[in-house]
């Protein structure tokens, strides 16, 4: 194998899997670190620029880091609490308002529309307001945030939490025109706005034309505008007994809202395997906690009425069965229907798009599925000042994928209206540096804990249960936070190694826990792989390969489960491997000029 | 200060014969300095024994004082250990091994433990060919005491602080070889992959079997002009040629035509696979054993490899025709058979 080039940011960033895997590459370690050291304030405000919503994230987000953290890939281990550590600097922060950027007193003179006003539309608002443009925010809700106040229950997001962070982006000098529907994108451009951005997310349930859909009506709902309708509290009571269907998120929120509003038996009902439910596995066992089953490999074939009023549904039994190429097929098990009774069902199947209020002679383009066509780098639309972000653009994803939406489409923005090139993207502020002391002695707590993952404390269910706005988790508490944050292998304190110091003793390979160094010849990758001292069988994984040393074997280290613990640091006599430091921050509207 | 190594291991790391994995035979996290060749050989020691599939109740590591003498503590934590005085290892090795001859033992010992103070020793356990396998982490120097030359510093090697060493030094295989070793060899701490079966013959092998490796310390002796550094080491390192360790039961299908490779089967049923690189060597005859050695001495070359080894060895016990059963499992009876056995002995010799 060639070298490895670790000059190439993306390598190093590649190591530190939470933040890799982050839509918005928040530098995870990096604030973990400073929780475990008590600056909250300073580990919210690492996260509050990337990831613009850290006290709603640290309570919601879909956590894609957590899978990815190293630490799950060891034995019997799982990940660091990424999310809730989250939540741990965000709950004591403290006051940050010096920390935030004020209105703007010099404006640059462009305006800007953005078109709903969710994650992905508050994340341009903060991105291009500190910039000096003109914001306009225009929401057909009272109040900021999107589907974050729509869907997600106060029970998992406190209102205080995200009335919070709305205004902190509001209070930069952002013009809002709440509670105004746009009907209409052709009278947006005719204001002659520099450019606009459409963050209008998914915001049409689907539905389930199934025979008694219409008889039933009354009782059968669509689970985010039944969500929403709570919300606003429009909707203050539900049946006694519920059936939900659907897996995914939605349904889970569906669910728990209902045990609040009076739902007693309330059930979800799922066509999928328990396993295959698109819901967070955590969010699956919140709900079964509150009492509610989930009845996997059910398919709804009726709503069942009498006397025009809802009484139950009926459901198909089925089985996965699955094919050469492992794609899955539902086949009815060739049982009788089962009836369930229900007072209400709501329909939680999922969410689509819907752009009702765009003139399609804009030029605009949609493809078959109605979806605008939008660039995936830079989410500009055919009409070259007309931006697209958050589920409105790639379909329904999560809040962290519409902020690093935002951020980019923020850039583009930014670009546009600098007469530059969207397409060329600035490149991502790097940092490395050692962090050696002294013997034995680094700048991070390079020894690993041993500690298993700690479980985030809960309120009691049955006062939960009588309050929707009662949040359930509690968080962690200071003393815990530290325990979990110092569970973190800071993986981006990278293992450096320099060939023309190794003086090749072994000392590296004789001592890492985790036998990840091999000293041996160079070969093809996959030579290579199956030749060190634990073949890398885990792909997703780099191998850093040095140069040839003098005796002419390369050294080898399987990133796979580096423990970032730096013995091979401290064993090295000549300081051939040292740890640095890396930071990575991918780069924010205005960092191009 | 942190310093500790993490209990976590790799999730696929392999398991030999026993179900265990190498971590079974690991030991406490070194206190030695960085890089020193003393850790290589106790990471090559557990490589040895994890591949062999040797209990770690079996072994018994003897040492007695200095730097290499420590080691035992970072090598097969769960195996059995004394660390006895200065150079009277081989006593100790002796009378362990009398008492329970089922044991592996595994001297561990340095330049000064045994080419100074405990000299007496080593000659003398060589001549009993004790069944041990005897390291030599040989480095040149008295580095637990700040560097001072050692017996076996080469003459004109140059220490630390520039000056040169006016002493011949001592060659312990050679020593070893005159002295009647049925097993002796040279390794470089530096080289695993000879190193790790060259331990594992030793041990395969009934009788003294001396291992000298040379193991440069990194903090006073891998300077510029010293003979011990891995600069100077890997420069001048020549080998008699390449071994490979068969573990028993292995079945043998390559047949070797040529006359440099050969198969020789050991005593417990493990086979040898040597490869010569010098046509003039040949393990199992001394004189070309000890020839090579002085050719390598003059053309300031280090001989390593296996340098000599017989097959026939007798090692001490069988010498000393002691009982199968090793002494500290006979019972007090039969240690004690009473006074009319002891008469009898006692009328033999009137």
């Amino acid at each position: 194998m060639e070298p490895t080039n670790v000059k190439d940011p993306e390598y190093f960033h590649k190591v530190v899997d939470c933040q890799y895997a982050c839509p918005a590459h928040t530098p995870v370690p990096e604030y973990i670190r400073l929780i475990a050291q008590e600056k909250y304030a300073e580990a919210y405000m690492v996260n509050w620029e990337s990831n613009v919503f850290p006290g709603i994230l640290g309570r919601t987000c879909d956590r894609p880091c957590e899978p990815a953290c190293r630490r799950g890939r060891l034995e019997d281990e799982e990940p660091v609490a990424i999310c809730r550590l989250k939540r741990v600097a965000a709950d004591n922060k403290g006051d940050i308002e010096h920390l935030l950027p004020k209105k703007q007193e010099k404006m640059n003179g462009k305006k800007v529309a953005l078109i709903g006003a969710g994650p992905s539309s508050l994340t341009v608002a903060r991105d291009l307001a500190v910039l000096g443009y003109e914001i306009h925010l225009f929401d057909e809700q009272e109040k900021g945030g999107g589907m974050m106040r729509s869907q997600i229950p106060s029970f998992r997001l406190p209102a205080e939490v995200l009335d919070g962070e709305v205004s902190q982006i509001l209070n930069i000098g952002v013009h809002t025109h709440f509670n105004t529907y746009v009907k209409s994108l052709k009278e947006v451009i005719d204001q002659k706005y520099d450019a606009i951005f459409v963050g209008t997310g998914a915001p049409k349930g689907r539905n389930l034309e199934l025979p008694g859909r219409l008889e039933g009506a009354a009782n059968i709902h669509i689970g985010i505008e039944w969500l929403a309708s709570v919300a606003f509290e429009h909707t203050t009571k539900i049946g006694e007994k519920v059936i939900v269907l659907g897996g995914g998120n939605t349904a889970m929120d569906c669910c728990r809202t209902s045990r609040r509003l009076g739902g007693k038996d309330v059930k979800v009902i799922v066509r999928s395997p328990f396993a295959e439910m698109k819901a967070s596995p955590w969010e699956k066992e919140d709900a079964i906690h509150e009492d509610i089953p989930i009845i996997d490999n059910h398919v709804p074939k009726s709503f069942v009425t009498q006397n025009g009023k809802l009484i139950g549904m009926n459901f198909e039994k089925v089985h996965a069965v699955y094919d050469a190429n492992g794609k899955r097929s539902l086949e009815p098990t060739g049982e009788a229907e089962v009836f369930f009774e229900a007072d209400d069902v709501l329909i939680a199947v999922g969410q689509e798009n819907s752009f009702p209020w765009i003139e399609r002679d804009l030029g605009i383009e949609f493809d078959k599925w109605e979806m605008p066509v939008v660039n995936q780098t830079t989410f500009q639309s055919a009409v070259p000042n007309i931006f697209f972000g958050g589920d409105a653009s790639l379909g329904p994803k999560n809040v962290i994928t519409a902020v690093a939406q935002g951020h980019q489409a923020a850039i583009s923005i930014d670009l546009f209206c600098n007469g530059k090139a969207v397409t060329e993207r600035p490149a991502p502020f790097t940092n490395l540096y050692s962090t050696k002391m002294g013997i034995h002695e680094w700048a991070y707590d390079s020894e690993v804990s041993n500690d298993d993952r700690y479980v985030v404390p809960q309120a009691d269910k049955a006062v939960v249960l009588k309050d929707r706005k009662k949040e359930v988790e509690l968080g962690f508490n200071l003393p815990t936070g530290f325990k979990e944050a110092q569970r973190c292998l800071n993986c981006d304190v990278q293992t450096v190694f320099t060939e023309s110091k190794c003086i090749e003793c072994d000392a590296c390979m004789d001592i890492c826990p985790t036998n990840c160094i091999t000293f041996t010849t160079n070969g093809e990758e996959e030579d290579l792989r199956s030749r060190l001292f634990v073949p890398a069988e885990n792909h997703s994984q780099a191998l850093m390969v040095s140069d040839i040393l003098p005796t002419g074997k390369v050294m080898v280290k399987d990133e796979d489960v580096c423990l970032h613990c730096g013995l091979c640091a401290e064993r090295c006599p000549t300081s051939a491997w040292d740890m640095q430091q890396f930071l990575y921050n991918t780069s924010k509207a205005g960092s191009c000029h | 200060m942190t310093y500790i190594k993490s209990k976590f291991a790799h999730p696929n790391l392999p398991k030999n014969k026993l179900g265990y994995t190498r971590k079974e035979y690991e030991g406490s996290l070194t206190t030695l300095c960085a890089g020193c060749g003393h850790d290589s050989i106790g990471a090559a020691i557990v490589e040895a024994c994890w591949e062999m599939s040797i209990e770690p109740h079996k072994v018994a590591k003897l040492s007695g004082i200095g730097c290499s003498s420590k080691t035992p503590a970072y090598f097969l934590n769960n195996s059995h250990g004394f660390n006895s005085v200065h150079g009277r290892m081989p006593s100790v090795a002796t009378g362990a091994n009398l008492a329970n001859k089922d044991l592996i033992y595994l001297g561990v010992s340095g330049d000064g433990d045994s080419a100074s103070i405990g000299m007496g020793q080593f000659v003398h356990v060589i001549r009993r060919n004790l069944n041990m396998t005897y390291i030599v982490m040989n480095n040149g120097c008295y580095g637990l005491t700040k560097g001072q030359d050692s017996a076996t510093a080469d003459a004109g090697s140059k220490s630390k602080a520039g000056s040169v060493n006016m002493f011949e030094g001592i060659d312990l295989c050679g020593l070893a070889i005159e002295l009647g070793a049925t097993f002796v060899a040279q390794s470089f701490s530096g080289d695993k992959h000879q190193l790790v079966p060259l331990i594992q013959a030793a041990i395969s092998h009934p009788g003294f079997a001396l291992i000298n490796v040379l193991s440069p310390c990194v903090t006073f002796n891998n300077n510029v002009g010293s003979t011990k550094s891995y600069d100077y080491v890997r420069e001048h390192v020549e080998a008699t040629g390449t071994l490979d360790y068969v573990p028993p039961m292995t079945e043998i299908t390559t047949t070797y035509t040529d006359d440099e490779t050969k198969m020789v089967e050991m005593h417990d049923g493990s086979w040898l696979r040597l490869h010569k690189l010098s046509q003039t060597w040949n393990p199992d005859d001394k004189i070309s054993a000890i020839n090579a050695l002085q050719h390598s001495h003059v053309k300031n070359e280090i001989l390593t490899g296996l340098l000599y080894m017989n097959n026939e060895s007798k090692e001490l016990h069988s010498l000393l025709n002691t009982t199968d059963v090793p002494l500290n499992k006979l019972n007090e009876s039969v240690l004690c058979p009473g006074v009319e056995i002891l008469e009898k002995i006692n009328s033999e010799f009137r």
